[in-house]
């Protein structure tokens, strides 16, 4: 479960930023085509945060819609998984959102 | 969802109480869609303790943005790693697989086959025992066993403190088996220069399409075990097409490890990139 080891990074992260000061709330972003739950996230939030300065912060989870642009012809395709089609046949596509996994930004006393 | 522990679910999970027939669907209380498709979750009931918090934050002034990327650790320990096999003309391989495929016997093969030729050091990487390594240290060469305990993939850090007990040789090859498991390992950088994806005919033709994010992070993709083709309904074609589908520039060798059908080209890509890895570091 991926999801532990990366709630255990952005638990570490924000605590060394709240430098002891109680946090409120964390605001993270997760592209949709970043292979990380938000519902894991969730889960192990609760539990990585016990007995820091995260304990029983608000955790707001950004989804951002995958987005590319297909090489041949230019055109913006939205990706709900991290391939497809786009409308002219080809398959060369450079994602442009969807991969973030990011603490945009928190909240402390 | 990770396929080794299986844990996780997605928002539509559903729990079916079978002694009441209750059916409960799990759904978020907060979640908003704004224009342009970006979903927001909020964790908790909190709805007054969300606001208050708000508030609190406008008067004090409190909010620290961070735009911090959470994988960066890992991704700065891995740009080290890099540059410590660049220093040392060690071409790394980060080879991955779900359980079973077949990548060990493939290595101890490849290991086998090329030690004149190349000298391969190994790092493996496994939940518990070191069977595999022991597999691969009959061979001759100087394997790492990492235990990953419930850790599902390997980590940049991982593979630092393996080197740091490997020692390999300059100018040689370092072959990192990672944990079987097609999902986790494909989100961490361990400083190799090329992700191998191994499937075997065993498994499925459709597996690049239901665990894209592997064969979209892979070079290259090794299809192993094709001596029992003629005992298993596996459409050879179909996987290619899906592979090149999630991912256009991958390259795919089609090989048996027992019968040795199909290695030449596997090793000969491997020569060629040692070559090419040399040539590049030299210059």
């Amino acid at each position: 479960m991926h999801e532990l080891g990366i709630t255990q990074n952005i638990v570490a992260i924000v605590s060394e930023h709240a430098q002891g000061a109680k946090v409120q709330r964390v605001v993270l972003e997760i592209g949709q085509l970043s292979a990380i739950l938000p519902d894991a996230i969730e889960f192990c939030f609760d539990v990585c945060t016990q007995g820091t300065v995260l304990v029983g912060a608000i955790l707001e989870i950004r989804e951002i819609p995958g987005l590319a642009r297909c090489r041949e012809c230019g055109a913006e395709i939205h990706l709900n998984k991290p391939f497809g089609v786009c409308s002219c046949g080809s398959v060369q596509l450079d994602l442009i959102t969807g991969e973030e996994l990011k603490i945009k930004e928190i909240e402390i006393e | 969802m990770c396929v080794t522990c299986g844990c996780s679910d997605d928002a539509e999970s559903t729990i079916t109480n079978l002694q009441t027939g209750e059916v409960e669907h799990k759904h978020h209380d907060h979640t908003h869609t704004l224009p342009d498709g970006t979903i927001i979750t909020h964790s908790h009931n909190h709805d007054t303790q969300h606001e208050a918090s708000q508030v609190h934050a406008k008067i004090h002034n409190t909010t620290i943005s961070l735009e911090q990327d959470i994988l960066a650790k890992n991704n700065l320990i891995a740009a080290q790693n890099r540059g410590w096999f660049k220093g040392r003309n060690i071409l790394a391989l980060n080879l991955m697989s779900s359980p079973g495929s077949g990548k060990t016997t493939l290595l101890t093969r490849t290991i086998h086959d090329l030690k004149h030729q190349l000298p391969i050091n190994v790092i493996e990487g496994d939940q518990e025992t070191a069977n595999d390594a022991q597999k691969i240290r009959e061979t001759g060469c100087n394997v790492v066993q990492i235990n990953t305990g419930t850790g599902c993939h390997l980590e940049a850090s991982m593979i630092d403190r393996g080197l740091q007990q490997l020692n390999p040789p300059l100018n040689s090859v370092v072959m990192i088996e990672n944990v079987g498991n097609l999902v986790c390992p494909a989100l961490f950088d361990l400083g190799e220069q090329a992700k191998v994806v191994i499937l075997s005919v065993t498994e499925g033709e459709d597996k690049p399409i239901k665990y894209p994010h592997m064969f979209r992070a892979s070079d290259i993709l090794i299809l192993t075990k094709i001596d029992l083709l003629p005992y298993v309904q596996f459409d050879v074609q179909k996987c290619i097409d899906y592979a090149l589908q999630v991912n256009p520039q991958i390259q795919i060798f089609q090989v048996s490890a027992t019968t040795s059908v199909g290695l030449e080209s596997w090793y000969a890509w491997l020569s060629a990139r040692v070559a090419n890895f040399s040539i590049s570091v030299s210059v």
